[in-house]
């Protein structure tokens, strides 16, 4: 059972993540994560304001319940199937983080130095979260689709689209973790 | 009963996403780094197991849970958004480390500045909506 509490291998992991796509496709519905945000802005009011948000958002209930279980799996696997990990991080990514001043996994999934409870008294990592979280909205809407609906399901339905938009994440991601990056955590 | 196996494949799919740490920041910024193969091979096997699938289902023509046969929409037409809405959305990913379904994975867990991200997330949503036609795509 150890196995369960340990971090998991990659072949697991995405041999599950497709049958959870496949589960959803033979319940006739299409793995997204991203069109739970138009739902959420729906919910808030904002086809009061544009008619992108004019539609019956009751027909995406099932997805905000998928990402709701997504919610609660989040929590269980954080707080009672933790076990120092097995899989490493590359000992050079740490280096180069340290560089920049952030620190080191030692098990945590993210960094203190951005998701402390501390950063709320940090408007700079404040505003880099959020203009982070507007990138994503904002560019999963225009595209279409995120990492689940364009990388996994686009994919693997053979969608020349998907490989568009998952070629212009890989070129967004790299021009971050490359250029940007290091400038935001150098001054 | 509806909602339960929905809740059940939620939940599943936060598991996974945490236990095989595709929801770890670091994860995003390794895998921006070329430094590893973990997260390489989690979408690759992802993709490869999810394509057979497809392909069996449309071969054989197999039934749904509803007893019809699959259908699994195309994706719109099109170029410009695909380039540039994705370099927008990786721009984001590699600066916070998350897609939206961590994002979500990720407050559940209990990281409340992740709150923040979603804020964000949301904010940017609404913004496409309210510029959407005036956008090429």
């Amino acid at each position: 059972m150890k196995f369960i509490f340990q971090t998991w291998h990659w072949a697991v992991s995405g041999f599950l993540i497709a049958l959870i796509m496949l589960t959803l496709n033979y319940f006739g519905k299409v793995f997204g994560m991203s069109s739970n945000l138009r739902s959420l802005c729906t919910i808030a009011g904002a086809d009061k304001y544009s008619d992108f948000f004019k539609f019956d958002w009751k027909s995406q209930r099932w997805n905000l319940i998928v990402v709701f279980g997504a919610m609660i799996g989040g929590f269980v696997a954080v707080n009672f199937m933790n076990d120092p990990s097995n899989v490493t991080i590359n000992p050079k990514t740490i280096e180069q983080l340290q560089t920049m001043g952030i620190d080191a996994p030692n098990g945590k999934l993210l960094p203190n130095a951005l998701f402390s409870n501390e950063i709320f008294n940090s408007p700079k990592i404040i505003f880099i979260l959020i203009i982070g979280g507007i990138l994503i909205g904002f560019g999963s809407r225009y595209a279409g689709g995120c990492t689940s609906g364009h990388a996994i399901a686009g994919i693997s339905n053979l969608q020349r689209q998907s490989l568009k938009a998952v070629i212009g994440f890989f070129i967004g991601g790299l021009i971050m973790a490359h250029v940007i990056l290091p400038l935001i955590f150098s001054i | 009963m509806k909602a339960l196996k929905y809740l059940i494949v939620g939940f599943v799919f936060g598991i996974v996403l945490t236990k095989s740490e595709a929801v770890s920041w670091y994860r995003i910024y390794e895998m921006f780094q070329f430094q590893s193969f973990h997260m390489y091979g989690i979408i690759i096997v992802a993709i490869i197991v999810g394509t057979l699938g497809i392909q069996i289902i449309k071969k054989f023509e197999l039934k749904n849970a509803k007893g019809q046969v699959f259908n699994i929409a195309d994706k719109e037409k099109g170029s410009f958004r695909y380039w540039i809405g994705g370099l927008f959305f990786g721009l984001g990913w590699a600066l916070v480390g998350s897609c939206p379904g961590p994002i979500f994975i990720l407050i559940g867990a209990g990281f409340l500045p992740m709150i923040l991200v979603l804020f964000g997330a949301l904010i940017g949503t609404f913004l496409y909506g309210i510029i959407k036609e005036k956008l090429p795509h």
